[in-house]
């Protein structure tokens, strides 16, 4: 790993099954590892929960936001960023889509016996860069350790809680006829960094991961916009998935325009090269917003000078018909439409 | 994209489809149906779906969508053969990735691998022998499926075991021939089809010649086609142009990867390895009379089918399908009688929705299960 590893006391090479035991080996590790590298004031009590002034959180907004999700990424470092950055910015961004201000995250880690100890240290180091950047703390967290098969290497769980500020209200159920549809930039950079990383095909190119925190850009989003309609972040099944979930929601069509989407050379190729489709590829740094054509010029030019936006764009309109279909002029004359996957893509024969 | 590009301009595309247009205008008062264009190859159905082409063409001409996705014409007799192979405690099974959803009588290759078999997905047989170098206490089999495209990579995987007296290496044999499987479809009463997209990709392999019978014999039009979008429709205006011309001749469109004669070293590995079945057996289409190969006796010690008992059980197709009248054009997939609703892309009955290559799955996942259904 390039990443230079913060000095500690903590002894051994690798994580054992003692290391989950609950006795002093366990201690030593949470202290050395977790509570070190994390460096949070709620953490460092070693208390079994963190605790929040509430006045505090009430004078950030209305409402609380929660969530939780799980990463299981393998392999566990790829292409600019590694299971850590993505187990933060995973979490902050679910928070983020909804309007929230992102505020605290647990961490509960699954380990397989064996895993490296400089490895570990690496991934809290981190997430905790990741955790700076985004403006939020790790308060809490657990670890386990599980006998060599039982678990692949490490298993991360982050939960977030976050403050939704104003009276925005975003929804999938919201798109309207005349509405349009933003992205923050190219598509499909992480699913092909992952490709590319597993090392399988031995290709020739040279994408990192797209794995950004949007918590910044989408508060800026809303000073400009306070009334964006949906918005989610295009993870797992990418772009078509969401859109599908909002034309379903919202009961419109979406009319995307291929040549509009912004997708890289290379990405591409490795599309072709495997019979995958761009729009189905994980991005982990992608938000897909609904909103009123005539807030599109100013949130796409303010999104356009933020770092996490550079390549904004309208995509496509919303339409009334055909209800709950995502339809793609596809740039060569004919349109397509676009489902949900059934399964995984799966790469084809010939 | 450099050599991508080129073949998806949309005003190349411009002008030949009001090239299109304009002959089947001319042919529309000679015509008592519309024209049947079958794209053998699942390959060009795909790219068809892909970029919208049947849109783009007049009413009076149809695409049918031909039997060539060899993941969909798999019976089902034939994937749990490759179960009962995968279950076998001392075996690495590889297979390319859309084997892995298509039914079996009792589960498909996903549901056996999440049942404990060792299953792994590979992109060339090479990548198998390479898992056989890897693990000599195994037996790696290699799942050999496809047409005249992938039959030469399985052969020289073959040889190259062979040469490195690798011992724990063998191909389970499922290698079908497109001119049996064309002529098939030919022979059949009820066809009605006006011409052909030839697959590109077999006669990079077997050249034009084979195709000479589709001409010569049956009188059809017949175009070696590209899989880029201008590919197919420059191949559509050049058969139109010989059904106006009432020519039939095997022409090559696709000239820049296909040679006259083919792939010279590729058909003596193919010939060197494998021979011609007496039968296969096709899902949707029946037995076809020497529609596979197999492997010659010289290589039984890379043939899984010897090593192996194999139970090749011959599984009937379920009754309720209707794809072998799909394949031939005689009905359109939204009229078979299941379509969309007791088979579909994610519980399939019939051959044509297992792959998205195949025509019903095709119809399916691009909206038409609504269409025309009146």
């Amino acid at each position: 790993m390039s990443m230079a590893l913060p000095k500690t006391r903590f002894k051994g090479k690798t994580i054992t099954l003692s290391h989950g035991a609950g006795g002093k080996v366990m201690h030593d590790l949470i202290a050395e590892i977790f509570v070190a590298g994390f460096d949070s004031p709620e953490l460092t009590l070693l208390e079994d929960q963190a605790r929040f002034d509430l006045n505090e959180l009430t004078k950030l907004g209305n409402r609380l936001a929660m969530t939780t999700d799980s990463y299981v990424v393998d392999p566990l470092f790829f292409p600019g960023g590694d299971i850590g950055k993505l187990a933060v910015t995973g979490t902050v961004n679910d928070l983020a889509v909804g309007g929230a201000i992102p505020l605290y995250l647990t961490c509960s880690m699954i380990i397989e016996e064996g895993f490296a100890i400089d490895d570990l240290q690496c991934i809290v180091a981190s997430m905790k860069a990741t955790a700076d950047v985004a403006g939020v703390r790790i308060v809490t967290g657990d670890t386990k350790v599980v006998p060599r098969g039982a678990a692949d290497k490490l298993f991360i769980n982050t939960a977030g809680v976050g403050v939704i500020a104003g009276n925005s209200n975003i929804q999938a159920n919201r798109a309207t006829a005349g509405d349009v549809v933003i992205i923050n930039g190219y598509i499909g950079d992480h699913g092909a960094a992952i490709v590319d990383a597993r090392g399988e095909l031995a290709l020739e190119i040279s994408v990192e991961t797209d794995c950004q925190p949007l918590n910044d850009l989408i508060q800026k989003m809303l000073a400009v916009c306070p009334d964006i309609h949906c918005m989610r972040d295009a993870t797992r099944g990418g772009l078509a998935t969401v859109l599908n979930e909002f034309a379903a929601s919202s009961g419109v069509a979406i009319q995307l325009e291929q040549t509009k989407i912004p997708v890289r050379e290379e990405v591409r190729g490795v599309c072709e090269v495997l019979g995958l489709d761009p729009l189905y590829l994980a991005n982990e740094g992608k938000l897909v917003a609904i909103v009123a054509a005539e807030d599109a010029d100013a949130l796409i030019e303010l999104m356009q000078n933020h770092p996490a936006g550079k390549y904004s764009c309208v995509i496509g309109t919303i339409e009334a018909d055909p209800q709950a279909k995502v339809i793609l002029e596809t740039g060569f004359g004919g349109n397509r439409i676009i489902d949900m996957l059934v399964g995984e893509q799966l790469p084809r024969i010939c | 994209m450099k050599f991508v590009d080129e073949f998806r301009d949309t005003e190349k595309a411009t002008i030949l489809t009001k090239a299109i247009h304009k002959i089947a205008k001319n042919l529309e008062p000679k015509l008592t149906k519309p024209l049947q264009i079958m794209e053998f190859c699942g390959g060009h159905t795909h790219t068809i779906f892909r970029y919208g082409i049947e849109q783009m063409l007049p009413d009076n001409i149809e695409m049918v969508h031909g039997p060539g996705c060899p993941v969909c014409v798999l019976p089902m007799g034939r994937v749990d053969d490759c179960v009962s192979l995968a279950e076998n405690p001392d075996v690495i099974f590889t297979t390319f990735g859309d084997a892995m959803r298509v039914p079996g009588s009792k589960k498909s290759l996903l549901q056996a691998k999440a049942d404990g078999a060792d299953i792994r997905m590979t992109y060339s047989p090479m990548d198998a022998l390479n898992l056989a170098r890897k693990n000599p206490n195994k037996e790696v089999i290699f799942f050999g499926l496809g047409f005249e495209t992938t039959m030469p990579s399985s052969a020289f995987t073959v040889l190259q075991a062979e040469r490195e007296g690798i011992t724990n290496f063998s191909l389970f044999c499922n290698h079908i021939t497109t001119v049996p499987t064309i002529k098939a479809v030919l022979d059949s009463p009820d066809m009605q089809l006006d011409g052909f997209l030839a697959p590109g990709h077999v006669a990079m392999v077997i050249g034009e010649r084979p195709f000479d019978f589709i001409a010569l014999d049956y009188h059809k039009s017949i175009v070696i086609t590209g899989f880029e979008p201008l590919d197919i429709l420059q191949s559509l205006w050049m058969v139109l142009q010989q059904i106006e011309q009432d020519r039939s001749v095997v022409e090559n469109q696709y000239k820049r990867i296909v040679q006259p004669n083919g792939n010279t070293p590729a058909l003596e590995a193919i010939s060197q390895v494998f021979e011609i079945r007496e039968f296969f057996e096709w899902r949707g289409l029946g037995s076809i009379d020497h529609s596979g190969v197999r492997m010659k006796e010289a290589y039984a010690n890379f043939d899984a089918e010897k090593k192996f008992a194999v139970p090749n059980l011959k599984i009937a197709d379920p009754k309720s399908c209707q794809c072998g009248e799909v394949v031939k054009g005689v009905i359109k997939p939204w009229d078979c009688k299941i379509f969309g609703s007791k088979c579909n892309p994610e519980f399939p009955m019939g051959a044509l929705m297992v792959s998205s290559e195949g025509a019903c799955a095709a119809y399916f996942n691009n909206g038409y299960h609504e269409k025309k259904r009146a």
